[in-house]
This record gives C-alpha cells, structure tokens and sequence, in this order.
C-alpha cells in the first residue's frame, strides 16, 4: 500500500509540463539514438549529461530527461536490426537474427510493430519488478556497514567482467585503470595531494564526465576515422516497412514468449555486470530451446523478434535495480546514470529512498509514462525513425563530437577539460582495438572515492584492525561471490562469451 | 603481439603508479589507513593483471595501416587545436572548421564538407546558445 502511495505522489511530480516535456524529448532523442548504428544508449545517454547540467535541470528532470534516452534507445536498436541486419546498439545484435530475414519475406512492418509492442511489454514488467525489487533490496542494504559496501563494490567489479569481456584479466585491468584514475587529487581524509605531479588542474580529481564523454562518444569518433565508415548504412538498401500493424494472431501467439522473456530479461539485469545484451541473449536462447519446435528459429519467426526485444527492455528496467537501490550500477548504461545523480550530489543507495524519494518515485513514474510515449512513438511513427538511418555517419559523427565539446565546454569553460577528454578518447579506441571492456574503467572513477573511503572508514572504526573486512557473515558471503563471480567465467563463460561475441566487434566494449 | 606490448606498457604503469604513490607526502594527521594503502592495492592488481595478459596474450586484433593511423592522429591534432583556439576564435568559427575537416576526413567532398561544418556549427550555435541560452565560448566578435 506504502509502495502506492509513493508512486502516486510519484505521478505528482513526474506530469508537470516541464517533465512530460522532457520525457518526450528524451524518448524520441532515444529512439534516434538508438536506431543509429554508432550511437547506443551508454554513448546517447553520455553526450547528454553535461547538457542536462549545463542547463541547469535539477535532479529529477534530469534523471528523467536521460533514464528517457536509455529506455529509447533500448526501443530504437531494433528498428535497423530489422530492416538493415545492422544492429543499432549492441542489446539489439540478437533482433537481426530473427527481424532481417521477416524484413526480407516482406514482413517488415509487421516485425517493426510487434518488436515494439514486445519492447513495451518488457519494460513495463521490469518497471513494476523494479517498484517491487529495489525496496526489498534497500531494507536489505541498511543492513551494510562500510565494510560490507568495501566487499559489494568489489563484488561489482569481479562479476562485471563476467560478461562483458573475454578476458578476465583485460576486465581487472580496466577496473584498476579507473580506480587508480579516481585516487588522483587531493585525498579526502588527510588532504594531501595524490599523484597530482603539481597540476593545479589535477587538485580536485579528474571530473568522471570528461572521462566518461571522451571514452564513450569521442572514441566512436575515432572509430569511424579509422574505418573510413562514411556513408549511411542505410544508402544502399531499399527500406520498405509496409503494413504498421501485427496480426492479432501473431501477438496472440507470442504473449507468452514476451511473458517469459520479460522475466527472465529482468532477472539478468538485476544480477551485477549483465545488463541488456545478456538479457537479449538469453531469453533469446531460452525460447529457442523451450518452443522452437520446427527449427523456424533464425528464419523468421516472430517469436524470434518478439524475445530479444522484450528480454533487452525488461533487462534495461531491472539494470536500475541495483543501481538505485545500492549504488552500483550493473551496466554501461546505468554506470552513466550513476554519474549523473553523483554529479547533482544525490548518493544513491538505501538512502536515497529516505532522503529524495521525490526523485526516485518521480523518475519510476516517468518510466512508465515514457514507456507509454514509446509506445506510440513506435508503432504508429516508426517510418520517421526508420528515414533517421539515412542519415550519413559522415555528418552525424562531427555532430557527436562538436556536441560532446559543447557539453564540457559549457560545464567547466576550461580548455584544459577538452584536452583531457580527447585523451581519453584516444585512449578509448586503443583500448577497444585490444578488447578491454570501458564499462569497469567508468565504474572505476565513479566508484573509486567511495570504495576507499568505506575501507578507510571500516579499518578506522576498529582501531587499524584489517581483519574487520571479513568481520561479518555478510561480509563473507558478498566476498565469496566475488571471489567465484571472478573465477567461474575462466571456467564456464567461454562458452556464453564465444556465441555472444560472434557478432560484435569494436563494439563490445561499450556493451550494454 | 599487440597483448604483449600491452601488457608491458600495463606493468611499467603499474610500477609508475607505485613509484607515484610512495611519493605521496604523508600528513601528520593520518587515519588508521592512510593516503597510500588504496593506491598501492591498486598498483599490485594492476600489475598482476598487466602480468596476465603479457603472458597469456588474446589474438592480436586488426590495426589499420598506416595511413589509417595517421589519420587518427591528425583528427586528435585538430582537436586539440579547437580546444586550444576555441576561447581565442570564438565557438562559430572554431565549430566550423573543425566540423568540416571531420566530415571531409569521413568522405564528404570538400565544397560540401565547407557548408556541412558552418551549418552543424550554426545549428547547434542556434539551438544551444539561442534557443537553450548554454554559455559557449565567446570569441573577439562575440559568437
């Protein structure tokens, strides 16, 4: 009952002008986004924050305006999936699967529709699983003291890897990448600086957004220099969509996959260091053994299109889950998101239910009615979305670089910012050529400050006594699941890893 | 070979960032922790890792050529030069050449990449100086 009433004052706040605005503009940003191979959610969702700041949005609005883009973008991918065999994004690799070769028997449209209607399903599963999980799981989390948040971030980065890597130890190094990045500055406790070499710049930390716009956005820049990938994808096929609307058998005949798949979605985004791509993958997987009876999977079959979809949007809902409720984010994505409410001074976790639940209700609200937006932004309008591919990445690219300058031009005014930040786009594109994953590097510098000051704060409480790390039961079992999260992947992920990788490339490293 | 090398950059990284570290002047003032412990933690699992990757290498990836590579470089280079020119220029026309060389580098022919950089540079001028009222650099003609 508590839980409806919170929600309901979450709908006060979420339909004033200004944040239905904002939910529309982030949807259809979003769908944009999302649509266009180059662009997927983490990258959409990085070269708008500087700009939600710059214009001076306050914490929900801004929250709303990007968790839009993210859910957007979820929607988006599979629009040139299907029509293209190109994954907008990287959830959506499993929709070509099934969606090109229905594009191909003329069923495009009818694809476009019913993935659509599966993507909605699935969000508005994981949003009512989100509504139901994250206040469980903040009960659970006040039961955590400093050295137990010590142990839950490291869990965070042993499993993050898990998935989003081939290589464990590529996936450790970028962990320790952002973490020895968020150590420079002055130190919060004693006030000494640390590894500053005297760079007056470097005094109060490097700003986590520079690094976070240059690694997402700037190196996808880079990318497409180097591939000379100029011309629209979209420029040499014909996109034909044809009748907007699904059969009612076919939506009746796929309701119970999208039920399933939901589930299952939401499952594999809540656990750490999934996110959305995995949630595709295996309600993909999942329904192929459970109904795919006559072998029609991979042809055409519109279970095929309608499982990736619901899974990736349930797995993008269930992705907030940990992120709200704890503070640790489990996907490239919501590490952006994760960002943002950092930077407007909002520390997520079991607090954040306590002290700012306008903000945390306010944004479950707007999920659902941007769900709805979506909804009809995808159906009935789609063909606008699907003239968006035609848009050549040799216009768009300078775009996405002129604006992330914009965006941390407009924050600090310093140039020195933008040198810092084309650095760590180049950096990014060497480190995606050699496959190591970002996500662990973001996490990294985000998380960096507040892992050390709890380890710090555990070990000063009992006096230096470093055994107060595993002082507690709880504490013990979060450090064994990261210790077996780290090492069964050696084991038994290369499996998972080797079918998920065999369609992506320099993409798989800003996996979501 | 690349995870070779990169694994080697990664343990000279490693031992810098130790080396780093123990120059940290330490307070009188100090927790029980202290400023060094995080980063020296750090430092030994980065270097472990670095260790893992030189000795177990991935295949090796597809690097461009040359001339690839080059023109990577010569992007970042611009770059830089609009982060350096940009509060001496002005954001209009710093936008604007910056955007054309992108876009030309990306094969657009070079009358149309002209047009292409001055409209991305006054579109996003119009839409976040006038429209969202952002601060954007402000050269010696005022835009």
């Amino acid at each position: 009952m508590d839980t409806l009433i919170s929600l309901a004052d979450g709908f006060q706040t979420a339909l004033t002008f200004e944040n239905l605005l904002l939910a529309l503009l982030g949807t259809f940003l979003g769908t944009m986004m999302g649509a266009l191979p180059g662009l997927g959610p983490s990258n959409g969702v990085a070269i708008l924050i500087p700009l939600a700041f710059t214009l001076g949005l306050g914490a929900t609005p801004s929250l709303i305006l990007l968790t839009s883009v993210y859910y957007g973008a979820m929607y988006g991918g599979r629009i040139s999936s299907i029509l293209l065999n190109i994954p907008g994004d990287e959830p959506a690799m499993m929709t070509c699967l099934d969606g090109y070769p229905m594009a191909k028997k003329g069923m495009a449209g009818e694809a476009l529709s019913l993935s659509g209607i599966a993507s909605f399903v699935g969000a508005f599963i994981a949003t009512w699983g989100l509504i139901l999980l994250a206040p469980q799981l903040v009960k659970f989390a006040l039961l955590f003291g400093p050295a137990e948040y010590f142990a839950l971030f490291a869990l965070a980065f042993a499993t993050l890897g898990g998935v989003s890597s081939t290589n464990q130890a590529k996936s450790a190094f970028a962990a320790m990448l952002g973490l020895g990045l968020a150590v420079i500055g002055v130190d919060t406790q004693t006030g000494v600086p640390r590894l500053t070499f005297g760079e007056v710049h470097l005094y109060d930390g490097l700003d986590f957004l520079v690094a976070i716009v240059g690694l997402f956005a700037l190196s996808e820049v880079f990318i497409f220099l180097e591939h000379r990938h100029g011309e629209s994808s979209a420029s040499g096929a014909k996109v034909s969509v044809g009748r907007l609307t699904p059969p009612w058998k076919m939506v009746k005949e796929t309701t119970p996959t999208m039920l399933r798949s939901s589930f299952l979605g939401f499952i594999a985004g809540v656990l750490p260091g999934a996110g959305a791509s995995l949630g595709s993958f295996i309600s993909y997987s999942m329904e192929k053994k459970l109904v795919d009876r006559k072998g029609t999977f991979g042809t055409g079959d519109p279970r095929g299109v309608a499982a990736p979809e619901a899974g990736n949007n349930a797995a993008a809902g269930g992705a907030l889950v940990p992120m709200l409720a704890l503070g640790v984010p489990g996907s490239g994505t919501t590490a952006v998101l994760l960002a943002v409410l950092l930077s407007l001074n909002i520390t997520p976790g079991p607090l954040l239910f306590q002290n700012n639940p306008d903000v945390v209700w306010g944004l479950i609200a707007a999920l659902f009615i941007a769900n709805f937006m979506l909804l009809a932004m995808n159906i009935p309008m789609v063909g606008l979305f699907t003239r968006v591919l035609m848009i050549p990445p040799r216009i768009l690219m300078p775009i996405v670089a002129m604006v992330s300058f914009v965006g941390i031009y407009g924050i600090s005014g310093s140039s020195f910012d933008l040198l810092v930040m084309i650095g760590f786009g180049l950096m990014g594109w060497v480190l995606r050529k050699l496959d190591v994953p970002l996500v662990p590097i973001i996490l990294g510098t985000l998380l960096g400050n507040t892992m050390e000051n709890n380890l710090r704060r555990a070990v000063t409480i009992s006096n230096g006594d470093y055994s107060v790390l595993v002082g507690s039961p709880l504490a013990i079992g979060l450090w064994t699941v990261a210790i077996v999260g780290f090492i069964l992947p050696l084991f038994l992920g290369r499996f998972v890893k080797a079918r998920m990788h065999a369609r992506r490339d320099d993409e798989g490293s800003i996996a979501d | 070979m690349s995870d070779r090398i990169f694994g080697a950059v990664g343990l000279c990284l490693a031992l810098f960032y130790a080396w780093a570290t123990l120059q940290i002047q330490e307070s009188f003032l100090s927790d029980a922790v202290g400023p060094k412990t995080f980063p020296l933690v750090i430092a030994v699992i980065l270097g472990l890792s670095s260790l893992a990757i030189l000795l177990k290498p991935d295949p090796d990836p597809v690097w461009p050529g040359l001339a690839r590579l080059a023109e990577i470089l010569a992007a970042a280079v611009v770059m830089i030069l609009y982060a350096e020119f940009l509060p001496i220029a002005g954001f209009l026309i710093a936008t604007a050449f910056a955007a054309a060389y992108l876009t030309w580098r990306l094969g657009t022919r070079p009358l149309q990449s002209l047009v292409v950089g001055v409209a991305t540079s006054i579109g996003i001028y119009v839409i976040f100086k006038l429209v969202l009222g952002l601060s954007l650099a402000s050269g010696p003609f005022g835009f």
